[in-house]
């Protein structure tokens, strides 16, 4: 990429309460409606209101936990959940223009199924749709489908080159499973439903695509069920920490969300994603890096630094995140996010501490800061997620050109 | 007493009951066509909609059967969406026990409760098709003994997953900080010998407790299924004689299990013509058999039959002479009327004799075999049918597939709907706000602390 954008793009990941432990305390949350549809519904409508790109949603197949191998039995944080598949469909409806984005653990589900889901979901928002691929490394999430078991790679050191090559196999499943629903989703063309009352043909069978694929976790044949989805490809994502999910990003996915702590740090990990994606292939292709933040917002810098120390109070220790946790105004997240832009990110995805409030500051406060900068739009200029984020609609890999 | 009526909408289907060739038929697959028939469903003051489902797409002579309806969404994604722009009305899917994983399905149903506030319902079927299995992780294969026991297992485990939050663990106190009452809420395991799980489950305690659980199917152990396990199962009886001795049958297995008879509803599927007059309605039905048979539909039902590839033969011709073929192999995959005809030499047999009495072509021996409408007549003669068929004991209402997408129910809706209302024998509006409230089904028991 020749220098940096004028204009950043900006997602906000929702989960739960908000990020913070303690956030389903704070005064305007909604701890006891987590699990209605109107409190995604009102996140999802806000964050519309900001012009964001798109929302993810956080999702897993185990009870939230501190400790990453297993359940930790606490009490005093927010556990359980809905599946954000449907989450976003729920609020497709009653939204547009923003897009949607669920989480989905690849190790433990048919990608047929979710192939089919993201599609409809495509469907369902026209054309506003992507996914988020985790993997589930944890042994307790592998017992809740006694397929396999996964070793507790946390009790050994994650130097080792066994928890390495281990987190290596996650990954290619991974990578296989984006293949196996990219392909389905490209199994129809999109003129192949053809209605020919006159041949009595509904659809034109040599557009339909077996993709045939073999791999060492699973084989499916296709074609799917589900017709080609507005945006041909719907938007595939992936959270990023080190060298082996750098490689998936650079080879499966159109946007990495990673966590730097500086500039310089910012910089490094794009140029080592810049590399994956040229080593796949994909060097022409867009492929956005958006670096995650944990939010806490206030107009007065003092009140937001406050306000992070009383949650910390209230959880009873700081708040340390994989991402970097932020306190201050929204003018100061815009000179943070400018200068991190322009060490190479193309844009951000926040993960507000409290909710609603530091989505609000995100809407309401950073969004205007921005426009004032000329650094992020002031109205949708697309109908799609894809559109938002500048990617072309893909030809399909099956069609004869 | 009288009995009240339930109704449901079934989703037009991808078979050839749904005539897409009508210029009044729309998408199967845009969103805007589940909205209006799902709020046509809901105008009328249905139970619930209905979703089927198929996990690969139809093949006839190894080729993909293109001449009715092909492609579906997902199920899940398309209910949930759908909970957004309805308020009362059931979602019913049909979601597989052999192609999913327990926990994956327990918590997708315990969201949709949740995301629609109590009105999910769960069609279980099970299918051991390696053809099907193809496009999945685990594949096909199922022991045929091995069939109702894993969806059986399957069901059950989900029950136990969604069972093990009673509904009172969240407290969410802001001010002592307890979120959960119970630090162990969620907790389950299951050893059998098709899953071996344990842990702790993560969407706790939908509003219906669970989902409401449907079962389709005739069998013998379908019934026995039904009876044990099931809050409605769904035949395909829809003459008077046959739905009662069904209705009877399956009702008198419920004692066994400690069950009263009204504690599974009978729900058979049923399609419908409406005209001003009957004999406007008969005229209809006719035209509506010829969209939905046509010659090369014709040839490819018989070939489901023949077993053997008839493309040569002439549909407005005799039948053929040559037998079918008994065996194995299928021409036909994926579809699960093949199996209706289990003597298919018998079956041809009979047909020939039909054909040759009748004077019939291929064409029309199908539309006269394969296409009967359920109910044929005025809005007066279709409403007092359901009444009677209910009132005699041969269903506790009927499950309705229209024949064009979306709009075929609207004419139920309009001109049915009222006269049943007037008879004092279906809803005037919802009285409930869930579907086990519509479906008039006792809450869910919630398990000693």
């Amino acid at each position: 990429m020749s220098g940096p954008a004028p204009h950043l793009h900006l997602a906000v990941a929702l989960d739960g309460a908000g990020w913070h432990p303690a956030a389903w305390r704070e005064p305007d949350a909604r701890p006891g409606e987590l699990f209605t549809p109107g409190y995604w519904v009102d996140l999802v409508q806000e964050a519309q209101r900001g012009l964001l790109d798109l929302v993810t949603l956080e999702d897993g197949l185990s009870l939230q936990s501190t400790d990453r191998y297993g359940p930790d039995d606490r009490t005093d944080q927010v556990r359980g959940r809905l599946d954000a598949v449907q989450v976003a469909a729920r609020v497709a409806p009653v939204t547009e223009g923003i897009g949607l984005v669920p989480t989905a653990v690849v190790t433990h589900t048919e990608p047929f199924h979710l192939s089919k889901a993201i599609a409809t979901l495509d469907h369902v928002s026209t054309g506003r749709a992507g996914v988020r691929v985790k993997v589930g490394s944890s042994p307790a999430e592998a017992a809740h489908f006694g397929r396999r078991t996964l070793p507790a790679l946390g009790s050994i050191d994650p130097r080792d080159p066994a928890v390495q090559a281990g987190l290596r196999e996650l990954f290619d499943e991974a990578a296989d499973w984006v293949e196996v629903v990219r392909g389905l989703w490209d199994s129809w063309e999109d003129d192949a439903e053809i209605r020919d009352a006159a041949t009595g043909r509904f659809v034109d069978r040599a557009k339909l695509h077996p993709v045939d694929f073999a791999g060492r976790w699973f084989s499916v044949r296709g074609p799917s069920i589900t017709p080609r989805p507005p945006q041909g490809q719907p938007v595939v994502t992936a959270l990023a920490h080190q060298a082996v999910p750098y490689q998936l990003v650079g080879r499966s996915a159109d946007v990495g969300f990673v966590t730097p702590r500086d500039a310089a740090d910012a910089t490094a990990i794009v140029a080592e994603i810049r590399a994956a994606q040229a080593a796949a292939g994909r060097a022409a292709e867009t492929v956005h890096v958006l670096g995650d933040l944990v939010v806490h917002l206030d107009d007065d810098p003092a009140a937001a630094v406050a306000r992070r120390r009383r949650l910390d109070d209230l959880a009873g220790a700081e708040h340390v995140s994989d991402a970097w946790v932020f306190a201050g105004s929204p003018a100061q997240l815009a000179d943070l996010l400018e200068e991190w832009h322009g060490a190479g990110l193309t844009g951000f995805r926040l993960r507000p501490a409290t909710l609603p409030h530091d989505l609000v500051q995100v809407t309401r406060g950073l969004v205007p800061e921005l426009q004032r900068r000329g650094r992020f739009r002031t109205a949708y200029e697309a109908t799609t997620l894809r559109g938002h984020l500048g990617l072309p609609r893909p030809a399909n890999r099956y069609a004869a050109v | 007493m009288t009995k009240q009526i339930h109704l449901a909408a079934h989703f037009p289907g991808v078979n050839n009951t749904t005539v897409w060739s009508d210029p009044a038929a729309g998408s199967h697959i845009e969103f805007s066509s589940f909205a209006r028939f799902a709020q046509a469903a809901e105008r009328g003051k249905f139970d619930f909609l209905f979703l089927a489902e198929g996990l690969r797409l139809r093949e006839q002579n190894g080729e993909i059967y293109d001449l009715d309806v092909v492609g579906r969404p997902d199920t899940f994604t398309v209910l949930a969406a759908l909970a957004a722009v309805t308020d009362r009305l059931g979602l019913t899917g049909t979601i597989n026990s052999t192609f999913n994983e327990p926990y994956e399905v327990a918590r997708q149903f315990a969201t949709l409760d949740h995301l629609s506030g109590g009105r999910a319902a769960w069609n279980v079927v099970t299918s051991w098709d390696a053809f099907t299995g193809e496009n999945f992780r685990r594949g096909g294969f199922l022991a045929q003994d091995q069939r109702y026991e894993r969806a059986r297992t399957f069901l059950e485990t989900v029950l136990e997953l969604t069972g093990s939050w009673r509904g009172d663990e969240i407290v969410a106190d802001k001010d002592s900080g307890v979120f959960l009452r119970d630090p162990q809420a969620g907790s389950f395991r299951h050893r059998d010998a098709h899953f071996d799980i344990a842990g702790r489950f993560d969407v706790p305690r939908s509003p219906q407790g669970h989902p409401v659980v449907f079962q389709a199917g005739d069998s013998e152990e379908g019934r026995e299924f039904a009876a044990a396990s099931a809050d409605a199962i769904f035949s395909r009886h829809s003459t008077k004689d046959a739905g009662q001795a069904f209705y009877a049958d399956v009702k008198g297995r419920l004692a066994r299990y400690g069950r009263s008879r009204d504690s599974l509803l009978v729900l058979p599927a049923a399609t419908f013509v409406i005209g001003d007059t009957d004999a406007q309605a008969a005229e209809l039905a006719h035209e509506v058999r010829r969209q939905q048979v046509s010659g090369q539909t014709a040839l490819r039902f018989l070939e489901q039959v023949w077993n053997r590839d008839l493309s040569g033969y002439d549909p407005d011709g005799p039948l053929p002479e040559v037998d079918p073929v008994v065996g194995e192999g299928h021409v036909a995959q994926g579809r699960a009327q093949v199996r209706m005809y289990r003597d298919p030499v018998a079956t041809a047999r009979q047909w020939r004799e039909l054909a040759a009495e009748k004077g019939y072509s291929i064409r029309e021996l199908m539309i006269e075999v394969q296409s009967r409408q359920t109910f044929v007549g005025s809005p007066g003669t279709v409403a007092a049918s359901i009444d009677d068929l209910v009132q005699s004991d041969a269903s506790d209402g009927f499950i309705l597939v229209p024949h064009i997408t979306p709009g075929g129910l609207d004419p139920f809706v309009d001109t049915v709907v009222p006269l049943l209302q007037e008879r004092g024998v279906f809803r005037a509006d919802y009285e409930g706000t869930t579907l086990r409230d519509h479906l008039g089904l006792p809450p869910v028991g919630v398990p000693d602390a």
